[in-house]
């Protein structure tokens, strides 16, 4: 059977950054609130451009890094829950500006978990067609979905994207099990961009568009309670012990978040990178944007054991092992 | 479930979650101010009551103290 590798990783966010300060002048809420419960400082925000512009920039990257012809890239997965619209998909239009000409695409939507869910079905359908590459993204402008007079949300959220490029290859294989699991039943814990219908015929106004609602405690708890589930089933089921693994690549919504899980896990803070200081919960893009960052500075190596874990809207859940 | 047994419960897992030795809980703590929970703090102690105790604890109940913590606990676990 053919082996799917990591090629290369990058990351794309907006320049425009807005501080706890910057928010604490439009809401009541201070950069001490906000860093204390979050481990939030600022975010970037993404004045004018789309979803789709910055996964753009980031399959640019993509290619520019592995020097691949665009014609090999079989399938762009976006995982968003902030598409530019319904139809076309953000991955339809990232193909049509890279011109990709042999590349299907599609958007996928599990939110926080968007990323692992979206490597898996890439590296999945990778195996089972002549793909040679394939491009899996995490991008969000998150700003147009967030009601920026609710200082309970619209603190926590930032805008951004990062991707992979996978290859299929015959000697690396970097996917050695995955954990999807999904939670319907506490689907409105966190609902944005929820739509009604009409109502009556001929409708009296367009039909409108709800920003973020988030009943936190039950999250927090979701989040505390079925990611370390959900890390120890996939350990257990592929035969690796949590002392095998060299980083814990968790979803950025919160710090706190992080530090109950280590301490659930049994497993040192210090193998929980973070960076949602500087952007936020970035949603699907917060697991590559880390990825992006820890490579950028050296921290990841050929031969460690990485766990990638998102969590979030759905409710959804998905922890998968990487071996670099 | 007695009180007193409620009480040991509600104190290992306060002490757990704030970090601070179970001999300075006590039944008058406020829990904010004494104790300096924050809002997530509490999130945690909740959560950990609901699973220790199998009830359902709602987050906008009347609860400052400690005492007030282990009376809802009894209730819930009354009405069970």
């Amino acid at each position: 059977m053919k082996k799917v590798k990591i090629n290369q990783i990058a990351s794309y966010v907006p320049a425009y950054t807005v501080s706890n300060d910057d928010l604490s002048q439009i809401m009541d809420t201070s950069d001490e609130w906000i860093s204390t419960r979050t481990g939030i400082r600022e975010r970037r925000i993404s004045l004018n451009e789309n979803t789709s512009v910055l996964c753009t920039k980031v399959a640019q990257q993509l290619i520019a890094k592995a020097q691949i012809p665009v014609d090999e890239i079989g399938l762009i997965i976006v995982a968003t829950m902030s598409p530019d619209a319904c139809t076309p998909s953000t991955a339809a239009l990232v193909q049509g500006q890279i011109k990709a000409p042999n590349a299907i695409a599609f958007d996928i939507s599990a939110a926080c978990s968007g990323f692992i869910y979206g490597m898996e079905i890439a590296q999945k359908m990778m195996r089972m067609s002549d793909f040679k590459y394939a491009i899996v993204i995490g991008g969000e402008v998150l700003s147009k979905e967030v009601d920026w007079t609710d200082r309970t949300s619209a603190v926590l959220f930032g805008d951004g994207a990062a991707g992979a490029l996978l290859e299929a290859n015959n000697d690396v294989e970097a996917f050695t099990g995955t954990d999807l699991k999904t939670f319907g039943n506490l689907g409105d814990r966190l609902v944005a961009g929820e739509t009604n219908p009409i109502g009556e015929f001929p409708p009296a106004q367009f039909t409108t568009f709800h920003p973020f609602k988030m009943d936190g405690r039950a999250v927090y708890k979701f989040a505390t309670t079925e990611v370390p589930n959900s890390i120890e089933r996939v350990c257990d089921q592929n035969h690796v012990s949590l002392n095998e693994v060299d980083y814990f690549i968790l979803h950025q919504a919160n710090i706190r978040i992080i530090k109950s899980i280590a301490k659930k896990l049994n497993q040192p803070l210090t193998k929980f990178p973070n960076n949602m200081e500087r952007y936020g919960n970035t949603s699907a893009a917060s697991v590559p944007l880390l990825l992006a960052e820890m490579r950028e500075n050296g921290e990841l190596h050929a031969g460690q054991t990485i766990i990638l874990s998102g969590f979030g809207g759905g409710l959804t859940i998905g922890s998968q092992i990487i071996k670099l | 479930m007695t009180e007193e047994q409620i009480f040991e419960k509600v104190r290992e897992i306060a002490a757990d979650q704030l970090e601070v030795d179970q001999d300075d809980i006590k039944l008058t703590s406020n829990i904010k101010d004494d104790l300096d929970a924050d809002s997530l703090d509490f999130f945690e102690i909740m959560n950990e009551l609901e699973d220790a105790f199998d009830i359902k604890l709602e987050s906008d109940e009347d609860v400052v103290t400690i005492d007030d913590v282990v009376k809802y606990v009894k209730k819930q676990l009354d009405n069970k």
